[in-house]
């Protein structure tokens, strides 16, 4: 791949971290190196604790390497301070948390509207703005409601709404179906779906649920901090089994 | 079934910052209900120490201090011979005829004008006073302008040290003793001839009459004796009773000031208990759905929570208790408003002030966390283990 | 905006929670607001002293009366305008409870009221007084609360001065400020003299302490020596001092409670404080997942410390204001109970200031430790937390 690659949207070079437990040191990343194309659904599993959460912060930029490079869009994040970080946070990046996330005493246009009070978009621009994330995930009509009055699958719509308003560069999804009944898990896939293919979003999921990789276009292994894709694993297996 | 103590003490570790904040209110407020009882049993000995259980005290009807009591020469003699008054070594009646007047000195440290209590004794001063102990210096010789100080005057105001000089009622009058009365009132004192006393003040008579009786039982036949008679227009009562009642006025104000401000205190520290528990329980719903799933009872869970406050309440207990007990080291000095000297006293811990500490303090665990251990106890199962 | 609104929101999601608190700082805010008020009302009588008076006294003790002689000596003295006798009686109205308890001072009246223009009276009333030897004048004060009026008879039971004595209401005085005390009882010093020289004449023709009014309030000191000087070597020396530092004298002499007061009101500051950290940090504590959160978003520290500040803050100043509030009706409250202890109990301007600074200092400290913590607050770290 060409670094100067215009479609190269994610750039990781020598990712290395790993994490104090108990006064000794456990590696949990080991030498990453990857390349994300803009517009990609790439979906990263792995077994637990084998880093892939890790990796995903490292790429949302809410969390640091011990060394490598972190580059987006041609930016090192891992060089910059907190604050720059979280500014450049604020304008390339949406969240989806398993756990939603939202703030209970707002209702879901204010927490959709969240992000938009860092910028300077006037209080109308806001308003137009929010209203229109809504209406893409299928709530508008919820506007008006607290999060404790909105189901799992609610929740995590507003979510959505909130980590796409500022029109990131990426959108990183933490387990989204993780706490969601089979429904709900196919609807918010098949929304992440049509933000991927209609709108254009790259959007980098860790999962468990294999149903949720179906979704994604290219999968990621991550074991024993070692990252292999689904076409890696292919040609393994098939030596594997030459063997026996 | 009992959930086990060692539940509720872990609880208490595991969030030490809440236990230390919450205890830590609870402390101070120990630490105020104990001081203000301390002071007052402080100010108790002091006035108590004062009086000696076989002695009686003589003063004219109706005075509340020696200071507004007067008692002619001749009531004096009367009081004196009469038959219940001990007999001294020297074959002379155990009895002290007083002059008490007061004179103002200033305090060495801050030179404020204070009253001090300037008593004149008989020669039997000494002898129906054996608490009292000359540490340094001599006793005063009768018959001259001598005086002797008590230890507090001595350290605390200007000019009154052994070998000094006083300077009042137009005379100059010598330092020649320092005595000692283990925290009694008559350590504020000043001590002189009577006879000189009331010639410097052109005085005719007595303040008071302090007297030995031969046995206190003989008491009340002599008080119904002296107040009977005609010729005496005087109050008798037993040396302890009257210091008591002087003190009447301002123990009843620390009392009163010290209980109102602990009640209101402790309610601040029960609402911060109650805040506290009420967190615990929130927090930990779960894991009461858990238990209670398990098979504790209701009143286990009741029982832990509880128990719980009543251990923050306790290690509150503890501190301020240590507080308090520090506050012995302070020495207060004041004016007594009854007889309008000043008096000296200090902090006095006692173990039935720890003892109503404890129970001041659990009652303040108690009624901090009983609403938060009920609400605990009436979770139902499935509502507490879907809040998982 | 948002701002504002997640801290008022956030306040009032533990409606119990953050009541419990505001109840516990009204009860400490008004507590010291009541404690500091009682050690102003000591010094009451301080206040209420004018500086163009000196009050002259025995100078061994006030205990010791002077000749009465001695009244025209100071009056000849450069800058004297008035000199004014005056015993304290003492005696017992009823009993010796503190709601029979009132001041009672024998004085020669006309110079006496010349040199308190304080003390509001009705001229007419004033000169029946004058006339009538067993005439008493009260203080507003003593007329309200034992429903005293003009022509009653008030018994008291002498104690210094012993016996049985009667007194005529004639006249009520007022106090031209709400400092002057009007808790008063003054009666004719000749009336007790000349009892005095019936049967006790020993006593008789003394006098407790001399008040005295002066021209040059800058000379006081020096007009206060030179009485003094007159009296020098004589049976009875004086001591002349302005009247603010007679009444200070008493004060000081109690020092020691007024200071334990002091320090007992901050006490109860020192407990509110321990009550308010623990709230917020166990606030900041279970909400930390949020402010993970908003740091991801894109929030800056100072932001989500910012939150914490504003909630505690909010907080304070709700409990300040209703404790500040009702320091004044309690205060009052208070006051009546104490019978003439405290004739004089106003909450200062200067008490409010401390009650509301207090009250802030309490909600930005109590917010300290929990708003460093949250600004802290490592996002990931944040996010995996669970309450």
């Amino acid at each position: 791949m060409n670094a100067a690659d215009p479609d190269t949207l994610v750039r990781i070079r020598h990712l290395v971290k790993s994490y104090s437990r108990g006064g000794q040191r456990v590696p949990v990343l080991t030498d990453i190196n990857i390349d994300i194309r803009r517009g990609e659904f790439l979906g990263l599993m792995g077994p637990s604790g084998s880093g892939k959460s890790t990796l995903l912060n490292m790429i949302a930029g809410i969390d640091k390497p011990d060394s490598g490079e972190v580059l987006i869009e041609g930016v090192d994040i891992a060089r910059l301070s907190e604050a720059e970080l979280a500014h450049w946070r604020a304008a390339h990046v949406g969240f989806i948390f398993q756990f939603y996330n939202l703030m209970p005493v707002l209702n879901a246009f204010e927490n959709v509207e969240l992000p938009l009070t860092l910028t300077r978009l006037s209080r109308r621009e806001r308003r137009e703005r929010a209203e229109m994330a809504l209406e893409l995930v299928g709530l508008a009509d919820r506007m008006a409601h607290l999060p404790s009055e909105l189901s799992g699958g609610q929740q995590q719509r507003v979510a959505i709404a909130r980590a796409i308003i500022t029109d990131p560069t990426l959108l990183v999804a933490d387990e989204p179906t993780g706490d969601l009944d089979r429904a709900s898990a196919e609807d918010i896939l098949a929304l992440l779906d049509r933000l991927n293919t209609e709108l254009g979003k790259t959007i980098i999921m860790v999962t468990h649920d294999r149903r949720a990789a179906d979704q994604a276009h290219l999968i990621m292994y991550l074991e024993k901090g070692e990252l292999s894709t689904s076409a890696d694993i292919a040609e393994r297996s098939v030596r594997a089994s030459r063997h026996h | 079934m009992r959930i086990p103590v060692s539940y509720s003490l872990r609880n208490l570790w595991a969030r030490k910052l809440t236990t230390l904040l919450t205890a830590g209110g609870m402390a101070l407020v120990v630490f105020v209900f104990a001081a203000v009882l301390m002071l007052d049993a402080g100010l108790r000995a002091a006035l108590v120490a004062t009086g000696q259980p076989d002695n009686v005290l003589v003063t004219r009807r109706a005075a509340a201090t020696e200071v507004q009591s007067s008692i002619e020469r001749n009531q004096a003699a009367i009081i004196e011979s009469n038959a219940a008054v001990a007999i001294g070594a020297d074959g002379r009646p155990l009895a002290s005829k007083e002059t008490v007047v007061l004179i103002t000195l200033p305090k060495r440290d801050t030179g404020v004008q204070t009253n001090i209590t300037t008593r004149g004794i008989g020669p039997a001063g000494l002898a129906v006073r054996p608490q009292v102990e000359i540490v340094s210096g001599r006793m005063l010789r009768f018959g001259t302008a001598e005086i002797m100080v008590g230890r507090g005057v001595a350290e605390r105001f200007e000019g009154a040290g052994l070998g000094q000089r006083l300077r009042f009622g137009g005379r100059e009058w010598p330092v020649v003793g320092v005595f000692e009365a283990g925290g009694a009132a008559f350590d504020s004192e000043v001590w002189g001839d009577s006879e000189q006393l009331m010639q410097a003040f052109r005085r005719q008579a007595y303040s008071s009459v302090v007297a030995r009786l031969r046995s206190m039982e003989a008491f009340d036949d002599f008080k119904a004796a002296i107040e009977n008679d005609p010729r005496l227009p005087v109050d008798v009562k037993r040396e302890r009773v009257f210091y008591e009642e002087q003190s009447k006025t301002m123990s009843t104000f620390i009392s009163y000031l010290g209980i109102t401000l602990s009640i209101i205190f402790s309610i601040g520290a029960m609402i911060g208990a109650m805040i506290t528990m009420y967190a615990a329980v929130a927090n930990r719903t779960a894991e009461i759905g858990t238990l209670r799933a398990l098979g504790f009872s209701r009143s286990g869970i009741l029982g832990a929570f509880l128990l719980e406050s009543l251990m923050l309440s306790a290690v509150g207990w503890v501190v301020g208790v240590a507080l308090a007990s520090l506050m012995q080291l302070v020495h207060i000095s004041t004016m007594n408003w009854q007889s309008f000297a000043e008096l000296a006293f200090s902090f006095t811990l006692t173990p039935d002030i720890v003892w109503r500490s404890l129970v001041f303090a659990l009652l303040m665990g108690f009624a901090g966390g009983v609403l938060p251990a009920l609400r605990a106890a009436r979770l139902r199962i499935v509502d507490a283990l879907r809040a998982a | 905006m948002h701002f504002l609104k997640l801290i008022l929101r956030n306040g009032l999601r533990h409606k119990l929670r953050s009541g419990l608190t505001v109840l516990g700082l009204v009860v400490a805010i008004l507590s010291f607001g009541l404690l500091q008020t009682i050690v102003d009302a000591w010094y009451a009588g301080a206040d209420a002293a004018a500086a163009n008076r000196l009050v002259t006294r025995n100078a061994v003790s006030l205990v010791f009366p002077m000749p009465i002689h001695y009244g025209q000596r100071i009056r000849a003295v450069d800058g004297v305008t008035g000199v004014a006798p005056a015993n304290w009686f003492g005696g017992v109205y009823r009993d010796t409870s503190m709601a029979n308890f009132f001041p009672r001072f024998a004085v020669d009246p006309v110079p006496y009221f010349a040199m308190y223009p304080e003390y509001r009276l009705d001229e007419d009333e004033f000169r029946t007084f004058l006339r009538d030897r067993k005439g008493a004048i009260i203080g507003r004060k003593i007329a309200e609360n034992h429903g005293f009026k003009i022509g009653d008879v008030i018994p008291i039971q002498g104690d210094i001065f012993p016996g049985n004595w009667e007194f005529t209401v004639r006249a009520i005085y007022d106090g031209a400020q709400p400092s002057t005390d009007t808790s008063l009882m003054f009666f004719h010093y000749e009336y007790l003299n000349e009892s005095l020289k019936k049967r006790a004449p020993a006593r008789a023709d003394k006098v407790g302490v001399f008040v005295v009014s002066i021209d040059d309030v800058d000379r006081a000191a020096d007009i206060g020596r030179e009485i003094d000087e007159l009296f020098r070597n004589s049976a009875a020396e004086t001591l002349t001092e302005t009247e603010k530092a007679f009444q200070i004298g008493f004060a000081k002499q109690t020092e020691a409670i007024v200071i334990a007061v002091r320090f007992v009101s901050y006490v109860v500051i020192a407990i509110i404080l321990a009550v308010m950290a623990n709230t917020m940090s166990m606030t900041a504590r279970e909400r930390m997942a949020e402010y993970a959160t908003l740091k991801a978003l894109g929030f800056q520290p100072a932001f989500v410390g910012g939150l914490i500040l504003g909630e505690s803050l909010a907080i304070a100043v709700a409990g300040a204001a209703l404790g500040i509030g009702l320091t004044f009706p309690i205060g009052h409250w208070f006051a009546s109970q104490m019978g003439t202890l405290f004739p004089v109990f106003g909450v200062s301007r200067e008490t409010i200031l401390l009650q509301a600074s207090c009250a802030l200092i309490v909600g930005v400290v109590a917010a300290l430790l929990p708003m460093r913590r949250a600004a802290g607050v490592k996002i990931v770290e944040g996010l995996r937390f669970v309450g």
